[in-house]
């Protein structure tokens, strides 16, 4: 019963934080340099687990498929299957996971350090808001980190895939290529990109609310950070089915 | 008035309070902080709060500008209700009454010039070079010229509560609290940072507010002192008065850490 007041209260407080955050967007003056450091330091740094999160998942799923697929003489499906799979669900998913991990973990121990130090009420006692100064410029980044990320997770899964497929099933690049050209559509990209918007936005908010949040000193700077890791990974799975489930009934 | 200590502004002196705590009640969950708590400051005086660890000193101050919530009671700063007020209305009260913490709060991630201007950049304070020159003239007044280029993390205990006072007084205010001012630091430190209040009362005429357990730095800033006891302010008085007063509480602790209490010894 605890746990699931916990659960509303905390929803309610995402959802409060979340409008905050939205109209702390607009309100003057609108500040730049925030945004393109968080950008930086959440996004453009997330780069490598992602290249190598993406490639050894589109191995996977190639080697897996294409055996698989041998003993049903479909193996020569594997590339369509493996574009599929990566476009629409590993790529932005595990991406995702990862960079929530990474990223979410992170803004949960700053913004936790700063509460316990009271930096957080010092920015507020020097007359600025800590919504707009902190959060903001943290969620947008991810907003906007995630479907690049996400594309390079896509590109690079792929290659993967291709990689062993050749090795596996004995194709050549072109035709593993146009494989993939005559599977993935432009709803499938807009599929997993779409998830990957609403999912960059879970980690920060969630990162950001549970840094804030902090309480009980440097112990409770380390729960925190557990607590953004654990929360972020359960909400992006289920919102991930909820939102295949949306972009599956619109799209197809 | 070479001692700033005897400054003309005690109750009945004259000029009305600029901040009233009337019957303010506070609470986190089931501990109670304060059930009537009422308390007034007046123009040019420095008042210290004094109580035991975790009687809710500092929460007092914090409520003072919004940064707590009060549960009941009314809390008045410059003839406003500040209980009533919204982040926005706040934010001249913020102007008007700066704090330092307990651990001077700077940002960790700025150099000392950038979190003194912190303050002047949200308040509009002016051109770039106007606010070189006030960093530059806080930063003499707290004694720690040329260190606009150091991080936090380059700082020692005491100069980061140097540098946090600095920031505080950046934008002018006519209120200064004090959190802990004094707590953790050496001995030439604490005289520094007594030194500071009582210039910036002489000086720049500020009101101060002073939250500590240290008696020392107590009897050599206050005008008034308060005690907090038993969930309200159970004393407001001179250092004097703190003698003569009928709570035995009160006079053992502002007696200091010498010796042993009365009970103990009985």
């Amino acid at each position: 019963m605890n746990g699931f007041r916990t659960l509303l209260s905390d929803a309610g407080g995402i959802a409060v934080l979340s409008t905050r955050t939205f109209w702390a967007f607009f309100r003057s003056p609108i500040e730049i340099g925030p945004v393109v450091y968080q950008l930086d330091h959440a996004g453009i740094r997330s780069w490598s687990i992602t290249v190598l999160t993406a490639l050894f998942t589109g191995m996977v799923l190639a080697l897996q498929f294409a055996v698989g697929l041998e003993s049903y003489g479909g193996s020569m499906y594997t590339g369509k299957l493996v574009a599929l799979g990566i476009v629409r669900e590993l790529g932005p998913t595990l991406t995702a996971l990862l960079v929530g991990g990474r990223v979410g973990s992170g803004f949960a121990a700053e913004l936790g350090s700063m509460v316990v130090n009271e930096q957080v009420d010092a920015i507020r006692a020097l007359g600025a808001d800590p919504i707009k100064k902190l959060v903001a410029p943290r969620v947008l980044a991810c907003i906007l980190a995630l479907p690049l990320l996400t594309v390079i997770a896509d590109v690079v899964g792929v290659f993967g895939g291709m990689l062993i497929t050749m090795r596996e099933v004995g194709i050549t690049p072109k035709f593993f290529f146009t494989q993939v050209k005559d599977t993935l559509g432009v709803v499938d990209l807009l599929h997993g990109l779409g998830k990957s918007v609403f999912f960059g936005y879970f980690i920060g908010i969630i990162g950001c609310f549970v840094g804030l949040n902090t309480t009980g000193g440097t112990e409770g700077v380390g729960q925190s950070t557990t607590r953004a890791v654990v929360t972020s990974a359960i909400t992006l799975l289920v919102s991930n089915y909820v939102l295949s489930t949306i972009f599956v009934a619109i799209y197809g | 008035m070479d001692d700033p200590r005897e400054s003309p502004t005690r109750p009945g002196a004259g000029p009305d309070p600029i901040i009233t705590f009337s019957g303010v009640k506070k609470a986190f969950g089931p501990k109670v902080i304060f059930e009537d708590a009422t308390l007034s400051v007046y123009p040019g005086e420095t008042l210290t709060i004094l109580g035991g660890s975790g009687t809710g000193k500092s929460v007092l101050i914090k409520m003072l500008i919004g940064l707590l919530r009060a549960d009941g009671g009314s809390i008045q700063a410059f003839g406003k209700e500040v209980t009533q007020m919204g982040e926005r209305s706040l934010l001249d009260v913020r102007t008007r009454i700066a704090m330092l913490f307990q651990s001077g709060a700077l940002f960790d991630s700025l150099t000392v010039e950038q979190n003194i201007k912190y303050p002047l950049r949200e308040h509009h304070w002016g051109t770039d070079n106007e606010m070189n020159q006030r960093v530059e003239e806080v930063l003499g007044m707290v004694g720690m010229p040329g260190s606009q280029k150091l991080k936090p993390s380059q700082l020692s205990g005491g100069m980061r509560k140097r540098v946090g006072l600095a920031r505080a007084i950046a934008i002018q205010p006519e209120v200064i609290l004090y959190d802990e001012p004094t707590t953790g630091l050496d001995p030439v430190n604490v005289r520094r940072i007594n030194g500071l209040i009582l210039s910036l009362q002489k000086k720049l005429g500020v009101t101060s507010v002073v939250v500590t357990h240290d008696m020392d730095s107590c009897f050599t800033v206050s005008n008034r002192i308060a005690m907090l006891y038993e969930r309200r302010i159970a004393f407001v008085g001179t250092a004097e008065e703190t003698q003569h007063c009928d709570i035995p509480y009160v006079r053992e602790f502002t007696r200091g850490g010498k010796g042993v209490l009365d009970e103990d010894v009985t």
